[in-house]
């Protein structure tokens, strides 16, 4: 990784909400073009690590840059796929129009989105595969074509670095595979993408780098030499497994 | 339709009515973005936290210039928000006792201030006690002008920022990780909210203004799934209860105007609730019933087929109770529907039922559309 500079850097990151700390201490280097899993058990602060990383948390220490920058001057690289459950579906708008509100704000103040964002976001409906639901109420939708559509709006901001917040949650087979492809089509075309997820037995098959989280940064590099059983046992084995890693000095 | 007619051409009675239009326009347009941001209940702790500020305003200028008084119900209004926000933030109480609190502690600081305000000597000009019903009829030209100000104000400031105002309220998070200032935009669509409500204090009163808020937008949203749309209806509603009552009130006397409105805004919401076609109650009832009935008689049809398909006479007579060994009860009704569509017809005086040439095809195509998909 020498000489390169990552396209996301983390120092120090420590966030809590009211007097526990939900990250401690939380470092992280990923390096430019690789698909990157967050991994972790529940509350162990991967939404937080996301959301941090965007500046929609504010931490109580640590800094983070993109692309060696402050995040405030990098925002047009940055796209993003919230949790699907954060928003409420029955907002009386249509799949295209979501997809659409990824491109406000590379139109700027004032300016209403016309038919090149139609244009860009029927596109992107397409690569997701649901053209043919374009102009249904969101709220009409099943919990894996929400998710699709969520991907398409972030596909329309066409950004260097994405970040992911459980995509394949709720959405089958078919659709975690289709959304998976769309993942690597973005990484071989040098895009770099930060995926929060929760499967382990796919961890290898869809990704090539992964961060094993819990409060702690346990780990972090490719998944082969990473997400070995021993850590993975000290990400999901509560308080004491990373207390121990302490003693233990640098896992 | 002569007092109507009388009635219209009143300059004062017609500047009235454009007032109470204007500010049930936006009230009802405003509302839709409180309603999707679930700010409901802050609407009703925002108009009555608006009273001790106009009682003050008064109290303090010692003019019922509107602007003035409308200064003051849009500072208390926001601090009364502000004081929501900060007991959320930061004590353990959850924010509907937060809004509880807030709404009832200004309400009677203002009651105890409008009882100072009526012992002093000019209080008889003042009439500030309108502020606690409404009454659109002590409205004067330079109040109505006030509120076609602000209100326009705040839909040309709606229409300026919509796509940002649409984004924050579907997704703030999103909106925020785009660098859009979310924490700024939300603050000014509140403004405009509580802006939105300041101006119909005086014709609808504190108590009752928010339900001018909630209930057009209520309407609306059952009628559209387009946002635009929504928020052009829900003004549309507010518009008319605005119109209807002042023109109620105006036409009798001693009825008091924010009453009226809002009777004639939950009227709107009720037949909205029930009748609109897609989200309607009863559309959705009546849409219930007949996909249920559809799906029987498709049942039973194919169920009468099963019975004769390996017969030499397809259309042989059956005793419809024949039906249950197949797990199925032909309701009355359903077959008479069955009769009425031309597929089965009772044969004999036993009340056996049988396939016609017609719905011995129609049953052909259910079940072979079935093994299709
Ligand atoms: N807004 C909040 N206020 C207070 N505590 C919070 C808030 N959001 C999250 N937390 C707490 O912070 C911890 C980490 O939450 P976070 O959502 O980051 O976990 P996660 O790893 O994403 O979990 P999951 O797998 O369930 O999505 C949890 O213990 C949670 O209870
Ligand atoms: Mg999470």
């Amino acid at each position: 990784m020498d000489g390169v500079t990552p396209a996301i850097r983390v120092e120090d990151i420590t966030v809590a909400y009211r007097e526990n700390p939900v990250l401690w201490d939380v470092d992280l280097e990923v390096p430019p073009g690789v698909l990157m899993a967050i991994v972790g058990p529940n509350g162990a602060g991967k939404t937080t690590l996301l959301k941090s990383i965007l500046g929609l948390v504010r931490p109580a220490a640590g800094r983070v840059f993109i692309k060696g920058e402050p995040l405030s001057r990098q925002r047009r690289l940055i796209g993003y796929v919230p949790q699907r459950s954060s928003v409420d579906w029955d907002f009386p708008t249509t799949a295209l129009d979501v997809v659409m509100m990824g491109r406000y704000s590379e139109l700027g103040w004032f300016r209403r989105p016309g038919k090149r964002e139609r244009e860009l976001a029927m596109q992107a409906l397409e690569r997701v595969g649901m053209t043919d639901f374009a102009n249904r109420q969101i709220s009409q939708l099943s919990g894996g074509q929400q998710q699709r559509v969520f991907l398409a709006r972030a596909l329309v901001q066409d950004s260097e670095i994405y970040f992911l917040d459980e995509p394949f949650a709720g959405v089958d087979v078919t659709t975690e595979k289709a959304i998976v492809g769309i993942l690597k089509e973005l990484r071989e075309r040098g895009r770099t993408l930060l995926v929060v997820h929760h499967d382990l037995s796919t961890l290898a098959e869809y990704f090539d780098w992964v961060l094993l989280l819990n409060v702690r940064a346990i780990a972090a590099g490719p998944v082969a030499t990473t997400a070995t059983p021993e850590m993975l046992a000290m990400t999901y084995g509560g308080r004491s497994a990373y207390l121990m890693k302490q003693e233990g000095g640098d896992g | 339709m002569d007092g109507l007619g009388a009635l219209l051409s009143d300059y004062t009675v017609r500047t009235v009515m454009l007032g109470c239009a204007l500010l049930g326009f936006t009230a009802g347009a405003l509302g839709v973005f409180a309603l999707l941001r679930r700010q409901s209940l802050l609407g009703d702790a925002i108009s009555h936290a608006a009273l001790p500020g106009v009682a003050i305003a008064f109290l303090l200028s010692g003019s019922r210039d509107p602007l003035v008084l409308v200064l003051g119900a849009l500072a208390s209004g926001w601090l009364g928000t502000l004081l929501v926000s900060a007991i959320t933030r930061s004590t353990r109480l959850r924010e509907d006792s937060a809004l509880g609190i807030v709404l009832s502690v200004f309400f009677g600081i203002g009651l105890v201030v409008l009882v100072i305000v009526n012992r002093l000597p000019s209080a008889g000009k003042a009439g500030l006690s309108t502020f606690l019903f409404g009454n659109a009829s002590t409205m004067l030209t330079r109040d109505v002008w006030t509120i076609c100000l602000l209100g326009l104000a705040c839909l040309i400031c709606l229409a300026l920022f919509w796509k940002e105002f649409k984004l924050i309220s579907f997704d703030p998070q999103f909106a925020a990780s785009t660098g859009l200032p979310e924490r700024m935009l939300d603050t000014t669509l509140t403004t405009l909210i509580v802006l939105a409500i300041v101006i119909g204090l005086q014709a609808v009163g504190v108590v009752l203004m928010s339900a001018l808020v909630v209930a057009p937008a209520a309407a609306a949203r059952q009628f559209s799934d387009k946002l635009l749309n929504v928020v052009l209806l829900g003004g549309l509603f507010g518009a008319m209860s605005g119109i209807g009552g002042a023109m109620l009130s105006a036409s009798m006397e001693k009825l008091p105007t924010g009453p009226v409105i809002v009777v004639i805004a939950s009227v709107l919401t009720l037949l909205a609730i029930l009748l609109a076609p897609h989200r309607g109650l009863l559309p959705d009832w009546f849409r219930h019933v007949a996909s249920r009935r559809r799906i029987e008689t498709q049942r039973i049809l194919q169920a009468l087929y099963r019975l004769v398909e390996s017969d030499p006479d397809p259309f042989r007579p059956h005793d419809p109770n024949a039906l249950q060994a197949v797990g199925l009860k032909a309701a009355r009704s359903t077959l008479a529907v069955m009769v009425d569509l031309g597929w089965v017809e009772y044969s004999g005086e036993r009340g056996w039922i049988r396939l016609t040439e017609a719905g011995w095809q129609e049953a052909r195509r259910s079940i072979g559309g079935e093994a299709a998909t």
